[in-house]
């Protein structure tokens, strides 16, 4: 049984006894893009993927409210 | 949080925020206790978590929607201003909305196309519409200061792109505080020491519901492509985004940085038509793109 990450919707299997920052990098997902959680709890870069987990990635980046930096 | 060489649990994570926010709001000179703060609010995870900070730590802060018309599929608009409403509302706190289309006949992406600019993009007219009108609200509803919810990598990915621009007047203007003058209200970013990732955990671990979906304008924006850009550095190098703000905010406080002019505000002037001030001739930006909308409908 495999592991699977989700990211705005996208599945991306993973081998299991990997761990989340190699799993990120091997599908060339930035690490510091996203935030992982599984089963609604946060997880840590080192965490070791288990067969059977659905880890969602939460996409960090957003690109709307820069715009309104400097006066008229 | 391998920047600072630091792993917290999930309560001492709420605690560790708002406490950092507390020493960047000393330590800046953003706001005293006493002043009212107006925080601009768009339902996004920054701006909502900044708005629930000062709220905790016990600051007199109200919030500001602004309504521009985007919907892109998603009814991207709706939906941050239900999520606005709603966190105000559970949090007992006052909301100013306003809405642009009622305001000026045309929402952000009529307005853009009538106007044509920004190159088919609304960004353009979208800030410019965001700048003057939080600070014509600031200014009118007697606020002391406007709180914007711009984070670290908003701040890096902006000096990044005017860096590679070398474009030094932008790069002397860029700060945690944009002091206020005649006709403009100060600007405050409490939250540019925090990564974007930090405020995302935020957010998540106190349970602030944001609008996760990006404006649908941004696919593919420069400011997203810099963002990228910085996050692969840091992969690689943890804390560069960090040195990098930390860095510039040095140099620009030494002097080192460039000779600074300071010669900004003595070229605004009053626009005839809003009365905010502006660097334009005649009319500012603003009110030229109005009565450009206005003449073509």
């Amino acid at each position: 049984m495999i592991a699977k990450m989700i990211l705005r919707g996208r599945e991306y299997e993973v081998k299991p006894g990997m761990a989340l920052a190699d799993a990120l990098k091997k599908n060339n997902i930035v690490p510091e893009s996203v935030i992982a959680t599984r089963n609604g709890e946060m997880i840590t870069d080192d965490e070791i993927l288990r067969a059977g987990d659905v880890i969602q990635l939460i996409a960090v980046i957003s690109g709307g409210n820069i715009s309104c930096d400097s006066h008229l | 949080m391998r920047q600072h060489k630091l792993a917290l649990c999930k309560d001492h994570y709420l605690e560790w925020i708002p406490e950092q926010t507390a020493r960047f709001i000393k330590k800046y000179e953003m706001f005293t206790p006493e002043e009212k703060i107006l925080v601009a609010v768009s339902g996004g995870k920054d701006s909502l978590a900044l708005w629930d900070i000062l709220t905790r730590l016990g600051y007199q802060a109200d919030g500001l929607y602004l309504g521009l018309g985007i919907d892109g599929g998603i009814n991207y608009s709706h939906e941050s201003q239900r999520l606005t409403e709603k966190f105000a509302y559970e949090n007992n706190l006052k909301l100013h909305v306003l809405d642009i289309e009622k305001e000026y006949g045309q929402s952000i992406p009529v307005l853009s196309e009538i106007s044509h600019r920004g190159h088919g993009r609304p960004c353009a007219v979208c800030g410019l519409a965001k700048r003057h009108e939080m600070n014509r609200i600031a200014r009118e509803l007697g606020y002391d200061v406007l709180a914007t919810g711009h984070n670290l990598d908003d701040e890096a990915a902006v000096l990044f792109g005017n860096t590679l621009r070398w474009s030094a007047e932008h790069i002397l203007r860029q700060g945690p505080v944009l002091p206020g003058a005649d006709g403009l209200a100060r600007k405050v970013k409490p939250l540019c020491r925090f990564y974007e990732r930090e405020m995302t955990a935020y957010s998540i671990l106190r349970g602030i519901e944001y609008i996760y979906e990006e404006c649908p304008f941004a696919e593919g924006s420069q400011s997203i492509f810099y963002k990228e850009a910085l996050n692969q550095l840091e992969t690689a190098r943890p804390g560069a985004k960090l040195i990098y703000y930390l860095g510039f905010l040095e140099a620009r406080k030494s002097g080192n940085l460039f000779v600074e002019k300071n010669e900004r505000h003595a070229q605004l002037h009053p626009c005839p038509k809003c009365g905010q001030p502006t660097s334009a001739p005649e009319l500012c930006s603003f009110c030229r793109m109005i009565e450009k909308a206005v003449s073509e409908v």
